[in-house]
Protein backbone atom coordinates (compact mmCIF):
# COMPACT_ATOMS: atom_id res chain seq x y z
CA UNK A 1 0.00 0.00 0.00
CA UNK A 2 1.27 3.25 -0.84
CA UNK A 3 2.29 5.60 2.30
CA UNK A 4 0.50 2.97 4.44
CA UNK A 5 2.40 4.52 7.41
CA UNK A 6 0.30 7.85 7.10
CA UNK A 7 -2.89 6.40 5.91
CA UNK A 8 -2.97 4.15 9.09
CA UNK A 9 -2.23 6.41 11.47
CA UNK A 10 -4.85 8.56 10.00
CA UNK A 11 -7.58 6.19 9.92
CA UNK A 12 -6.74 5.43 13.81
CA UNK A 13 -6.66 9.10 14.32
CA UNK A 14 -9.98 9.48 12.71
CA UNK A 15 -11.58 6.67 14.72
CA UNK A 16 -10.61 8.19 18.01
CA UNK A 17 -11.43 10.85 17.95
CA UNK A 18 -15.07 10.28 16.10
CA UNK A 19 -15.35 8.12 19.04
CA UNK A 20 -13.86 9.84 21.75
CA UNK A 21 -17.74 10.95 23.19
CA UNK A 22 -18.27 7.28 24.14
CA UNK A 23 -14.05 7.04 25.59
CA UNK A 24 -15.42 10.25 27.66
CA UNK A 25 -18.37 8.44 28.58
CA UNK A 26 -17.90 5.21 29.52
CA UNK A 27 -18.12 4.59 33.29
CA UNK A 28 -19.47 8.11 34.48
CA UNK A 29 -22.66 6.37 35.46
CA UNK A 30 -25.75 5.94 34.14
CA UNK A 31 -28.36 8.31 32.78
CA UNK A 32 -29.94 9.48 36.07
CA UNK A 33 -34.03 9.84 35.48
CA UNK A 34 -34.19 13.69 36.41
CA UNK A 35 -36.28 14.15 39.66
CA UNK A 36 -39.55 16.27 38.62
CA UNK A 37 -40.95 18.60 41.77
CA UNK A 38 -44.74 17.55 40.78
CA UNK A 39 -47.17 19.98 41.49
CA UNK A 40 -49.42 19.42 44.69
CA UNK A 41 -52.73 18.74 42.48
CA UNK A 42 -53.22 15.40 41.90
CA UNK A 43 -54.49 15.38 38.30
CA UNK A 44 -53.71 16.91 35.29
CA UNK A 45 -55.79 17.45 32.10
CA UNK A 46 -54.37 13.35 30.94
CA UNK A 47 -52.10 10.81 32.37
CA UNK A 48 -49.33 11.51 33.21
CA UNK A 49 -47.43 8.99 30.88
CA UNK A 50 -49.59 10.87 27.73
CA UNK A 51 -48.10 14.27 29.18
CA UNK A 52 -44.48 13.23 29.30
CA UNK A 53 -44.50 11.52 25.89
CA UNK A 54 -46.97 13.83 24.47
CA UNK A 55 -47.01 16.92 25.82
CA UNK A 56 -45.04 19.14 22.57
CA UNK A 57 -47.47 18.01 20.40
CA UNK A 58 -50.85 18.31 22.48
CA UNK A 59 -49.85 21.82 23.01
CA UNK A 60 -49.22 22.70 19.09
CA UNK A 61 -52.82 21.31 18.77
CA UNK A 62 -54.10 23.38 21.27
CA UNK A 63 -52.79 26.49 19.96
CA UNK A 64 -54.11 25.84 16.45
CA UNK A 65 -57.40 24.23 17.66
CA UNK A 66 -57.75 27.50 19.88
CA UNK A 67 -56.15 30.47 17.29
CA UNK A 68 -57.35 28.71 13.98
CA UNK A 69 -60.83 27.18 15.21
CA UNK A 70 -61.49 29.20 18.26
CA UNK A 71 -62.55 26.38 19.82
CA UNK A 72 -61.00 27.42 23.46
CA UNK A 73 -62.39 24.29 25.50
CA UNK A 74 -60.24 20.97 25.99
CA UNK A 75 -62.50 18.36 26.65
CA UNK A 76 -60.10 15.30 27.97
CA UNK A 77 -60.71 11.37 28.09
CA UNK A 78 -62.13 11.76 31.13
CA UNK A 79 -64.54 14.33 30.25
CA UNK A 80 -63.45 17.23 32.49
CA UNK A 81 -63.42 20.30 30.52
CA UNK A 82 -60.36 22.43 30.38
CA UNK A 83 -59.47 26.09 28.96
CA UNK A 84 -56.76 25.43 26.66
CA UNK A 85 -54.39 28.32 27.29
CA UNK A 86 -50.92 27.34 28.72
CA UNK A 87 -50.37 30.51 30.35
CA UNK A 88 -54.01 30.13 32.38
CA UNK A 89 -54.03 26.58 32.54
CA UNK A 90 -50.81 24.83 32.25
CA UNK A 91 -48.75 27.24 34.46
CA UNK A 92 -51.66 27.52 36.95
CA UNK A 93 -50.75 24.15 38.72
CA UNK A 94 -46.79 23.58 37.11
CA UNK A 95 -46.38 27.16 38.25
CA UNK A 96 -42.65 25.93 39.21
CA UNK A 97 -40.96 26.10 36.27
CA UNK A 98 -37.52 25.73 37.05
CA UNK A 99 -38.27 22.13 39.02
CA UNK A 100 -40.38 21.32 36.37
CA UNK A 101 -40.27 22.16 33.05
CA UNK A 102 -36.16 22.69 33.17
CA UNK A 103 -35.65 19.58 34.93
CA UNK A 104 -35.84 17.63 31.68
CA UNK A 105 -35.54 20.49 29.23
CA UNK A 106 -32.01 20.60 30.78
CA UNK A 107 -31.23 17.18 30.92
CA UNK A 108 -32.46 16.33 27.73
CA UNK A 109 -30.55 19.53 25.80
CA UNK A 110 -33.87 21.09 24.33
CA UNK A 111 -34.30 24.81 24.70
CA UNK A 112 -38.06 25.52 23.50
CA UNK A 113 -38.87 29.32 23.21
CA UNK A 114 -41.87 29.11 25.04
CA UNK A 115 -41.44 31.77 27.52
CA UNK A 116 -39.92 34.70 24.89
CA UNK A 117 -43.79 35.44 24.90
CA UNK A 118 -45.79 33.83 27.57
CA UNK A 119 -45.46 34.48 30.83
CA UNK A 120 -43.83 32.28 33.55
CA UNK A 121 -45.55 32.34 37.06
CA UNK A 122 -44.07 35.06 39.28
CA UNK A 123 -42.18 37.54 37.30
CA UNK A 124 -41.81 37.71 33.73
CA UNK A 125 -38.40 38.62 33.30
CA UNK B 1 -53.33 -3.31 -30.35
CA UNK B 2 -56.88 -2.75 -29.00
CA UNK B 3 -56.02 -5.33 -26.18
CA UNK B 4 -52.41 -3.73 -25.35
CA UNK B 5 -53.89 -0.32 -24.61
CA UNK B 6 -56.60 -2.47 -22.48
CA UNK B 7 -54.30 -3.96 -20.10
CA UNK B 8 -51.72 -1.01 -20.10
CA UNK B 9 -55.15 1.52 -18.83
CA UNK B 10 -56.11 -1.65 -16.66
CA UNK B 11 -52.44 -1.27 -14.70
CA UNK B 12 -52.46 2.72 -15.37
CA UNK B 13 -55.36 2.66 -13.25
CA UNK B 14 -55.01 0.27 -10.58
CA UNK B 15 -51.66 2.47 -9.93
CA UNK B 16 -53.08 5.27 -9.52
CA UNK B 17 -55.93 3.93 -7.25
CA UNK B 18 -53.14 2.46 -5.34
CA UNK B 19 -50.79 5.65 -5.05
CA UNK B 20 -53.69 8.02 -4.55
CA UNK B 21 -55.36 6.02 -1.69
CA UNK B 22 -51.74 5.85 -0.13
CA UNK B 23 -51.54 9.32 -0.41
CA UNK B 24 -54.59 10.34 1.29
CA UNK B 25 -53.71 7.74 4.06
CA UNK B 26 -50.28 9.48 4.85
CA UNK B 27 -51.70 12.72 4.63
CA UNK B 28 -54.64 12.14 6.84
CA UNK B 29 -51.83 10.38 9.38
CA UNK B 30 -49.60 13.50 9.35
CA UNK B 31 -52.51 15.35 10.22
CA UNK B 32 -54.12 13.16 12.67
CA UNK B 33 -54.72 14.29 16.39
CA UNK B 34 -52.60 13.21 19.39
CA UNK B 35 -54.75 14.13 22.14
CA UNK B 36 -57.40 11.37 23.35
CA UNK B 37 -59.60 14.08 24.50
CA UNK B 38 -61.91 16.79 22.28
CA UNK B 39 -62.21 20.68 21.62
CA UNK B 40 -65.18 22.53 21.26
CA UNK B 41 -65.95 26.26 21.07
CA UNK B 42 -65.88 27.80 24.46
CA UNK B 43 -68.85 28.13 26.82
CA UNK B 44 -69.42 31.62 27.57
CA UNK B 45 -68.02 32.70 23.70
CA UNK B 46 -69.63 35.40 22.12
CA UNK B 47 -70.47 34.66 18.36
CA UNK B 48 -71.48 36.75 15.37
CA UNK B 49 -71.42 36.15 11.64
CA UNK B 50 -69.18 39.19 11.41
CA UNK B 51 -68.25 41.58 13.98
CA UNK B 52 -67.50 45.04 13.56
CA UNK B 53 -67.37 48.39 15.45
CA UNK B 54 -68.36 51.42 15.11
CA UNK B 55 -66.81 54.66 16.80
CA UNK B 56 -69.01 57.65 17.66
CA UNK B 57 -66.30 60.32 16.99
CA UNK B 58 -68.71 63.29 17.97
CA UNK B 59 -68.39 62.24 21.91
CA UNK B 60 -64.73 62.36 21.77
CA UNK B 61 -62.87 65.72 21.41
CA UNK B 62 -59.27 65.74 22.22
CA UNK B 63 -56.67 63.13 22.18
CA UNK B 64 -56.86 63.23 25.82
CA UNK B 65 -60.13 61.72 25.76
CA UNK B 66 -58.84 58.59 23.91
CA UNK B 67 -56.08 57.95 26.26
CA UNK B 68 -58.06 55.94 28.54
CA UNK B 69 -59.23 53.76 25.68
CA UNK B 70 -56.01 53.41 24.39
CA UNK B 71 -54.15 52.83 27.52
CA UNK B 72 -56.90 49.82 28.69
CA UNK B 73 -55.95 48.41 25.34
CA UNK B 74 -52.40 48.09 25.82
CA UNK B 75 -52.69 46.83 29.21
CA UNK B 76 -54.85 44.24 28.43
CA UNK B 77 -52.20 43.30 25.63
CA UNK B 78 -49.15 44.20 27.04
CA UNK B 79 -48.38 46.54 24.94
CA UNK B 80 -44.91 48.51 25.30
CA UNK B 81 -44.45 52.04 25.35
CA UNK B 82 -41.23 52.43 23.87
CA UNK B 83 -40.50 55.49 23.89
CA UNK B 84 -40.80 55.69 28.13
CA UNK B 85 -36.81 54.90 28.13
CA UNK B 86 -34.11 56.90 26.67
CA UNK B 87 -31.71 54.41 25.37
CA UNK B 88 -32.10 55.08 21.49
CA UNK B 89 -34.92 53.34 20.38
CA UNK B 90 -37.22 56.51 21.13
CA UNK B 91 -38.15 56.00 17.07
CA UNK B 92 -39.59 52.80 17.82
CA UNK B 93 -43.49 52.17 18.49
CA UNK B 94 -45.59 49.26 18.99
CA UNK B 95 -49.09 50.42 19.03
CA UNK B 96 -52.74 48.58 18.62
CA UNK B 97 -54.87 51.66 18.40
CA UNK B 98 -53.60 55.44 18.16
CA UNK B 99 -54.91 58.01 16.99
CA UNK B 100 -54.49 60.55 14.11
CA UNK B 101 -55.52 63.55 11.91
CA UNK B 102 -58.50 63.58 10.08
CA UNK B 103 -56.14 64.50 7.08
CA UNK B 104 -54.04 61.07 7.86
CA UNK B 105 -57.14 59.01 8.58
CA UNK B 106 -59.16 59.76 5.75
CA UNK B 107 -56.87 61.09 2.32
CA UNK B 108 -59.16 60.25 -0.17
CA UNK B 109 -61.85 62.17 1.60
CA UNK B 110 -60.19 65.80 1.18
CA UNK B 111 -62.02 69.15 1.13
CA UNK B 112 -60.14 72.59 1.98
CA UNK B 113 -63.37 74.01 3.51
CA UNK B 114 -64.35 70.98 6.23
CA UNK B 115 -66.01 71.72 9.41
CA UNK B 116 -63.87 72.47 11.71
CA UNK B 117 -64.91 69.93 14.33
CA UNK B 118 -64.08 67.30 11.81
CA UNK B 119 -60.92 68.56 10.06
CA UNK B 120 -59.21 69.38 14.16
CA UNK B 121 -60.59 66.40 15.53
CA UNK B 122 -58.08 63.47 16.34
CA UNK B 123 -59.67 60.23 15.30
CA UNK B 124 -58.65 56.71 16.74
CA UNK B 125 -57.42 54.14 14.66
CA UNK B 126 -56.93 50.30 14.46
CA UNK B 127 -56.70 47.60 12.75
CA UNK B 128 -60.14 47.73 10.11
CA UNK B 129 -60.36 43.95 10.62
CA UNK B 130 -61.31 44.06 6.53
CA UNK B 131 -63.08 41.41 4.69
CA UNK B 132 -60.78 41.47 2.16
CA UNK B 133 -57.73 41.67 4.15
CA UNK B 134 -54.35 41.98 1.99
CA UNK B 135 -52.52 41.64 5.08
CA UNK B 136 -53.73 37.72 4.90
CA UNK B 137 -53.20 37.40 0.83
CA UNK B 138 -49.22 38.85 1.44
CA UNK B 139 -48.72 36.45 4.56
CA UNK B 140 -45.84 33.57 3.19
CA UNK B 141 -46.81 31.66 6.16
CA UNK B 142 -50.52 32.09 7.05
CA UNK B 143 -49.42 33.76 10.39
CA UNK B 144 -52.39 36.54 9.76
CA UNK B 145 -55.27 34.74 8.48
CA UNK B 146 -59.47 35.36 9.02
CA UNK B 147 -61.22 33.79 11.25
CA UNK B 148 -65.24 32.60 9.70
CA UNK B 149 -66.16 35.72 12.30
CA UNK B 150 -64.24 38.07 10.27
CA UNK B 151 -62.16 39.00 12.86
CA UNK B 152 -58.43 39.17 11.22
CA UNK B 153 -56.04 37.77 13.96
CA UNK B 154 -52.24 36.28 14.25
CA UNK B 155 -50.77 33.69 15.41
CA UNK B 156 -47.25 34.77 16.87
CA UNK B 157 -45.95 31.04 16.25
CA UNK B 158 -45.63 31.60 12.66
CA UNK B 159 -44.76 35.13 12.52
CA UNK B 160 -41.21 35.17 10.66
CA UNK B 161 -40.96 38.87 10.76
CA UNK B 162 -40.81 39.53 6.93
CA UNK B 163 -43.20 42.10 7.07
CA UNK B 164 -45.07 41.64 4.22
CA UNK B 165 -48.05 42.36 6.17
CA UNK B 166 -47.17 45.71 7.08
CA UNK B 167 -46.35 46.77 3.40
CA UNK B 168 -49.72 45.31 2.36
CA UNK B 169 -51.88 47.00 5.39
CA UNK B 170 -52.88 50.39 3.89
CA UNK B 171 -53.72 51.65 7.36
CA UNK B 172 -50.44 51.28 9.14
CA UNK B 173 -52.57 49.32 11.61
CA UNK B 174 -49.09 46.76 12.27
CA UNK B 175 -45.90 47.39 14.20
CA UNK B 176 -42.54 45.15 13.71
CA UNK B 177 -40.84 44.39 17.50
CA UNK B 178 -37.42 45.76 16.31
CA UNK B 179 -36.50 45.16 19.88
CA UNK B 180 -37.55 42.69 22.91
CA UNK B 181 -41.28 44.00 24.30
CA UNK B 182 -40.09 42.52 27.39
CA UNK B 183 -37.33 45.32 28.42
CA UNK B 184 -40.28 48.21 27.96
CA UNK B 185 -43.04 46.61 30.09
CA UNK B 186 -43.11 46.70 34.02
CA UNK B 187 -42.31 43.51 36.00
CA UNK B 188 -44.67 41.54 36.25
CA UNK B 189 -46.30 42.69 33.23
CA UNK B 190 -49.64 44.47 33.25
CA UNK B 191 -52.03 41.76 32.14
CA UNK B 192 -50.14 38.55 33.43
CA UNK B 193 -53.50 36.36 32.26
CA UNK B 194 -51.95 37.48 28.42
CA UNK B 195 -48.70 36.76 26.68
CA UNK B 196 -45.97 39.55 25.24
CA UNK B 197 -44.53 39.36 21.89
CA UNK B 198 -40.43 38.41 21.15
CA UNK B 199 -37.95 40.65 19.11
CA UNK B 200 -38.83 40.21 15.32
CA UNK B 201 -42.65 39.74 15.03
CA UNK B 202 -45.64 41.65 13.49
CA UNK B 203 -48.28 42.62 15.86
CA UNK B 204 -51.54 44.35 15.76
CA UNK B 205 -55.17 44.44 17.34
CA UNK B 206 -56.84 41.54 17.50
CA UNK B 207 -60.39 42.65 18.21
CA UNK B 208 -59.76 40.98 21.46
CA UNK B 209 -60.70 37.73 19.73
CA UNK B 210 -59.35 36.12 23.43
CA UNK B 211 -62.23 38.50 25.62
CA UNK B 212 -64.89 37.52 23.12
CA UNK B 213 -64.02 33.81 24.20
CA UNK B 214 -64.48 34.90 27.58
CA UNK B 215 -67.40 36.92 27.04
CA UNK B 216 -66.32 40.40 27.38
CA UNK B 217 -66.32 42.73 24.71
CA UNK B 218 -63.37 44.50 23.76
CA UNK B 219 -61.07 46.31 26.13
CA UNK B 220 -61.35 49.50 24.07
CA UNK B 221 -65.23 49.30 23.95
CA UNK B 222 -65.54 48.76 27.73
CA UNK B 223 -63.26 51.73 28.28
CA UNK B 224 -65.22 53.83 26.34
CA UNK B 225 -68.56 53.75 28.26
CA UNK B 226 -70.74 53.04 25.11
CA UNK B 227 -69.07 55.74 22.68
CA UNK B 228 -67.62 52.70 20.89
CA UNK B 229 -69.63 50.19 19.54
CA UNK B 230 -69.03 46.52 19.00
CA UNK B 231 -71.44 43.82 17.50
CA UNK B 232 -72.77 42.16 14.85
CA UNK B 233 -72.85 43.65 11.18
CA UNK B 234 -75.11 40.92 9.69
CA UNK B 235 -77.72 41.35 12.43
CA UNK B 236 -80.34 44.19 11.34
CA UNK B 237 -80.93 44.08 15.12
CA UNK B 238 -77.92 44.55 16.66
CA UNK B 239 -76.58 47.90 18.20
CA UNK B 240 -73.91 48.78 15.39
CA UNK B 241 -76.28 48.20 12.68
CA UNK B 242 -78.89 50.27 14.23
CA UNK B 243 -75.96 53.23 14.77
CA UNK B 244 -74.88 52.83 10.92
CA UNK B 245 -78.62 52.89 9.85
CA UNK B 246 -79.06 55.98 12.17
CA UNK B 247 -76.10 57.87 11.18
CA UNK B 248 -73.93 59.13 8.49
CA UNK B 249 -70.88 56.58 8.88
CA UNK B 250 -67.38 56.86 6.90
CA UNK B 251 -64.48 54.22 6.82
CA UNK B 252 -61.14 54.21 6.10
CA UNK B 253 -59.97 54.50 2.33
CA UNK B 254 -63.07 52.59 0.67
CA UNK B 255 -62.02 53.00 -3.08
CA UNK B 256 -59.20 50.42 -1.94
CA UNK B 257 -61.82 47.62 -1.52
CA UNK B 258 -60.87 45.82 1.49
CA UNK B 259 -63.90 46.57 2.86
CA UNK B 260 -63.12 47.54 6.88
CA UNK B 261 -65.24 46.25 9.63
CA UNK B 262 -64.34 49.58 11.54
CA UNK B 263 -66.91 52.19 10.81
CA UNK B 264 -66.94 56.31 12.32
CA UNK B 265 -69.67 58.18 12.71
CA UNK B 266 -68.78 61.89 11.75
Amino acid sequence: MYNSKAVIAGIVAFLVICTSPFWANFGSGDYKKPEVVLPKKPECIESAEFMRAEHMQLLNEWRDQALRHDNRQYVSSTGKKWEISLQNTCMKCHNDYEQFCDKCHVTNNVDPYCWTCHILPKGSK
Amino acid sequence: MNKNRRSFLKVAGLSVFALSSGATAFSSAAQAMVSPGTYEPAPKELKAKRWAMVIDTRTFRTADDYKAIIEACHAAHNVPDIRSKADGHEDQEIKWIWTDSYKHAFPDDLNEHLADRVKKRPFPLLCNHCTNPPCVRVCPTQATYQLPNGIVTMDYHRCIGCRFCMAGCPYGARSFNFVDPRGYLSDPVPNPEYPTRMIGVVEKCTFCVERLAKGLMPACVEASEGRILFGDLNDPESTVRKALAENYSIRRKPNLGTQPGVYYIV
